[in-house]
């Protein structure tokens, strides 16, 4: 499997994400920078946690806008796989790449800890390696994690069976809708997650739930 | 020309910040405070001075970036 | 030229006989500029002029010292050509003032610091003391720190992997951050200050330059009879965006070979990154403030040459090398330009508008800056055992302190900093000491923030021993091996003589502790005149440790692990409740003796629980300190819900011996077999050692007799924080 990760000014977590790809696939992912215009030729094109432009005006908003974005949605649309976490995923979601929108968690805090996680849907390329209803824990880290959707786009996303992930009962750290954790594109090739799967890849750090998930990816690209 | 764009949340889109500017309010003794909400202002200042073009271009704006129209909503003021 | 005043040299901080000295070293009266310039290089802050006669007496030196005192952090070797850099620096009076901009750029300016040097900063950790939780400022303040500090950190991610929380009311009006960053560089890419060298460019790098933080008395000086609104004197204000940037491009650029010096641009900005850059290699610097990127409009050079606006460095580079520099600072879209040249007069010379407003001996701000020897009086320690009433329930006691500001789980504080990006923590808040991995190796560093400030008032040199003891201890408990401290020594007024006293009596403590312990200071900040009303806060040296573990695999962890493991106390225990947590808290009294340290036992003691913990034989240390045995013994037992049935014959007080903060002490858990061997070890190298009990359970049991649900005694810890905070969020919008 081939994969790149781009990072914007003030990406944070491009090289956890590298760390975790090489370990996992056994190679390292080219690193693009968000002025590229052309993408390599990869399977699998990952949006890293971070601060990209500070967060400021939205968290993603200004990144989604930038040169190396028209790739990924060119890759996206040919059916090439996109996983977003974290910052990645409101870039996804500022990119209309996945619907909705990250908010402001609830209690108004940055929040970083493991949180209980239960997988909703193991028919796609990400997460195939979990059980249905597996009980995982991934850390959170972020201030504006909280899904939002309108009630049909919600209903929509149920219906298609593209919520991933969801936060386990009592677990929501942010007030996500529906306990939404993680979903995925209509053509389910486009991931976005507020977890981090990349930093549970290594029994040191306290937990390998995260391997699957790549393990996952691995499987189907190759 | 200058410009100022008013961004707030879409009504029925939640907003745990201004709930609690709205706590804190109550808190410190305005017992007439109801519903808070709070949003952003963004100044800008535009070469050229073509009100209904800068108006559309504003918009664009707005709709490209200032806003998330998924939770957001923008108004405009030329000065 | 401004006629320069008596008024004017007062409201600069300046004594007569110091703007006497002036006028004697420039042979004139100095311009507004150069008044200026002396008054920010001549301020405590940059001189440490009250302390630099007593911190000479620090030992610095070991093999693996690399650098010492004297750069933007210390440098210390972590073998396979790593080293590892660090610092620690208070932000305290802009933190009460604006408490998130305050902490915020607390936690830039350290960064910067280490980066500055050529280290990708990989943990960060913060000391932080408030006024007691129930004065009307606090909760406000803690609140306002702590997303400040996660709100810098988060962004730059660079873990904050810990530090420390305590409350008491002699910081009511004069609150202490002060935040650590440690970094790792490889030993052949380390980056000093001293600009050697004839008619090499000086370039500044990074934000633009306004007019943050410029000292207040300018305002009311004759040149701003006139002043704007816009020249108001504004609250520094972070932007870890840009600081972002900024540690990426310099990285970039330390990759080259184009560097001759780097120095952030602190306190004093262009002042004293180009004095001390200057100082160092023995040059002269020459600015031209016309080159200087300003984000304000009409900026005097008195305004440009004062300014602490953020995130911004002064470089020297190889002739010929500014395009290769410039390149990298545009496609980090940072400001780059050339505003200067060093020469060989050794002198600062500044021009602005084609007019030389300052032109100084270099050494004029640097060693012939004033040194005082200020009186002291001495004060004998307090003394004496405190009385205490001997029927008090102990596991009551143990559930009251638990659930105390002091002692209650900082859960609430550390949740809200990112502690695990980066992908390398491997021991996250909560335990002994953070332990991070050196990313791609086995190796790992240990960092630990300590200081008991309760016993520093009492007993200034046992304390400043305790703080440098906890520190060395905390990194042993997690298995490493200590390396190296900084200080962060926060005191009171230097001019009144019982302050002074605390100092110097503070640092030989830390001094005679460093020199037992093998542990010398290579860096480190003084930060004087915290005072409430009037009033001293209690003496705070905060002692910043690093410490190697060559496995990572060994580390040791607090948690107990397993069911019948045997519960094996290190150190002798005598009782000692004065200045202890116990009598503050259920007693309600601050009195007596603070503990005093023997340096040989705690040598001996540590080196034997290291032994254990890198031999692979015992994976649960807890070192003792604040609360004392039992409390150490409950938080081993909290984090997995594991119990303990403990216990110890023929007691004569069994309060003294639960709850007393004797030091040289650790509670360990292993297996039985291992634990008979451990104790035999211990007896035969003439360490004192007893079997308290074993694991097991969901409860903790004291003498078969009374026992306390682990579930109930972490409900009070895990609550007191949530609850004291609960309302207190603060929107923040950026």
């Amino acid at each position: 499997m081939k994969s790149a990760v781009i990072f914007f000014p003030a990406s944070n977590c491009d090289r956890d994400a590298k760390t975790a790809l090489t370990q996992m696939t056994g190679k390292a992912p080219a690193m693009v920078w968000h002025q590229d215009s052309e993408l390599p030729d990869v399977d699998l094109v990952v949006l890293p946690g971070g601060f990209s432009y500070g967060d400021y005006l939205r968290c993603g908003a200004m990144a989604s806008q930038s040169v190396v974005m028209k790739s990924v949605r060119a890759h996206a649309d040919k059916g090439g796989m996109v996983l977003g976490i974290c910052n990645g995923f409101q870039v996804l979601t500022e990119s209309h790449l996945l619907p909705g929108a990250l908010m402001r968690n609830a209690a108004l805090k940055f929040v970083c800890k493991p949180v209980g996680l239960e997988v909703d849907e193991t028919q796609s390329a990400f997460t195939r390696h979990y059980s249905n209803g597996q009980r995982v824990t991934f850390p959170v880290a972020h201030g504006e994690g909280s899904y939002f959707a309108d009630e049909e786009t919600l209903d929509r996303l149920e219906g298609e069976n593209r919520v991933a992930f969801r936060y386990a009962k009592g677990e929501n750290p942010n007030g996500s809708a529906r306990n939404i954790a993680g979903i995925l594109s209509e053509k389910r090739n486009v991931l976005g997650l507020m977890p981090h799967p990349e930093r549970v890849v290594d029994d040191v750090l306290g937990g390998t739930d995260g391997r699957a998930l790549f393990q996952s990816l691995i499987e189907n690209l190759s | 020309m200058k410009a100022r764009v008013f961004i707030t949340l879409k009504t029925g889109v939640l907003d745990p910040q201004g709930k609690a500017i709205g706590h804190a309010l109550n808190g410190l003794g305005f017992a007439s405070v109801g519903e808070v909400r709070q949003g952003k202002v963004i100044d800008l200042e535009l070469s050229g001075n073509d009100q209904a073009a800068a108006k559309e271009e504003l918009k664009a704006m707005c709709e490209k970036l200032l806003a998330n129209t998924v939770i957001e909503k923008y108004e405009i003021e030329l000065k | 030229m401004t006629k320069i005043t008596p008024e004017m040299v007062r409201e600069h901080g300046l004594s007569e006989p110091e703007y006497a000295r002036i006028l004697t070293l420039m042979g004139r009266e100095p311009s507004f500029v150069e008044l200026g310039i002396f008054s920010v290089m001549w301020s405590e802050h940059c001189s440490y002029k009250s302390t630099r006669f007593h911190l000479k007496k620090l030992p610095t030196k070991a093999p693996w010292v690399i650098q010492g005192p004297g750069e933007n952090a210390g440098v210390i070797d972590i073998g396979d050509g790593d080293a590892c850099i660090f610092e620690m620096e208070s932000h305290n009076h802009p933190s009460f003032i604006e408490p998130y901009q305050g902490a915020a750029t607390g936690v830039g300016g350290i960064m910067r610091d280490v980066f500055t040097m050529g280290a990708r900063p990989i943990a960060m950790m913060n000391a932080l003391r408030f006024g007691e939780p129930s004065h009307p400022k606090t909760r406000h303040l803690v609140s306002g720190v702590v997303s400040g500090i996660g709100g810098y950190g988060n962004c730059m991610g660079v873990p904050t992997v810990g530090g420390e929380v305590n409350f008491h009311k002699s910081y009511n009006g004069n609150i202490l951050v002060n935040a650590m960053c440690v970094g790792l560089a490889r030993q052949d890419k380390i980056f000093l200050s001293a600009a050697k060298g004839a008619g090499n460019p000086v370039v500044y790098i990074g934000s633009k330059t306004g007019r943050d933080g410029i000292h207040g008395a300018t305002m009311a000086s004759a040149e701003f009879d006139d002043a704007s609104e816009e020249k108001r004197p504004t609250v520094q204000v972070g932007d870890p965006f840009t600081e972002k940037l900024l540690l990426e491009a310099c990285l970039e650029l330390m990759a080259t070979d184009a560097i001759i010096a780097i120095q952030d641009m602190g306190a004093a900005g262009l002042t004293s990154s180009s004095a001390e850059m200057g100082d160092k290699g023995g040059s002269g610097i020459e600015l031209d403030l016309d080159k200087v990127p300003q984000r304000e409009t009409n900026m005097t050079a008195y305004e440009m040459m004062l300014s602490e606006s953020q995130e911004r460095m002064l470089a020297v580079l190889k002739p010929g090398r500014e395009a290769q520099a410039e390149a990298i600072f545009k496609k980090w879209e940072l400001d780059f330009a050339v505003i200067g040249i060093t020469t060989d007069t050794s002198r600062l010379v500044v021009k602005h508008k084609g007019t030389t407003v300052a032109d100084m001996p270099i050494t004029a701000l640097s060693d012939e800056a004033p040194v005082y020897e200020r009186p002291y009086t001495e004060r004998a320690p307090l003394t004496g055992e405190p009385a205490f009433d001997k029927k008090k329930n102990v596991l009551e006691s143990l559930k009251t302190i638990l659930a105390s500001p002091d002692m209650a789980s900082r859960r609430w504080v550390w949740e809200q900093y990112d502690h695990t990006v980066m992908a390398d923590t491997v021991q996250v808040p909560g335990g002994d000491a953070a332990v991070v991995r050196i990313h791609g190796t086995q190796k790992a560093l240990a960092i630990t923030t300590d200081v008991s400030p309760r016993y520093c008032r009492p007993d200034p040199f046992e304390g400043g021993k305790q703080a440098v003891a906890e520190a060395w201890r905390n990194l042993t408990a997690v298995g490493a091996t200590p390396l190296a401290v900084t200080d962060n020594l926060n005191y009171g007024n230097p001019q009144k003589p019982e302050i002074m006293w605390e100092i110097v009596a503070g640092i030989d403590g830390i001094g005679a502790a460093c020199r037992a312990l093998d542990f010398p200071v290579i860096g480190g900040n003084c930060s004087l005149y915290n005072e409430t009303n009037g009033e001293g806060i209690l003496p705070t040296p905060a002692i910043g440790g690093v410490g190697l573990m060559k496995d990572v695999s060994k580390m040791a962890t607090v948690a107990f692990k397993r069911s019948g493991d045997v519960i094996i106390l290190i150190g002798e225990t005598k009782g000692h409740l004065g200045q202890s947590i116990y009598l503050r808290e259920i007693e309600g009294r601050e009195e007596g003796a603070a503990p005093k340290v023997d340096l040989g036992a705690e040598k001996k003691h540590g080196d034997f629980v290291r032994g254990l913990i890198e031999a692979g034989r015992v994976d649960t240390v807890h070192d003792l300190s604040d609360g004392g045995l039992l409390v150490a013994i409950a938080e081993m037992a909290m984090p997995r819900g594991i119990g303990a049935n403990i216990g110890i014959a023929g007691l004569p007080d069994d309060i003294p011996f639960w709850f007393g903060e004797d030091q040289a002490r650790y509670c360990l858990a292993a297996p039985f077999a291992e634990a008979e061997k451990i104790v035999e070890e211990a007896r035969a190298a003439f360490i004192t050692v007893a079997e308290l009990g074993k694991t097991g359970g969901d409860r903790l049991t004291l003498d078969d007799k009374s026992s306390a649900g682990i579930a109930s005694l972490k409900e009070g810890f895990e609550s007191w924080f949530p609850n004291f905070m609960s309302g207190e969020e603060i929107p923040v919008t950026n």
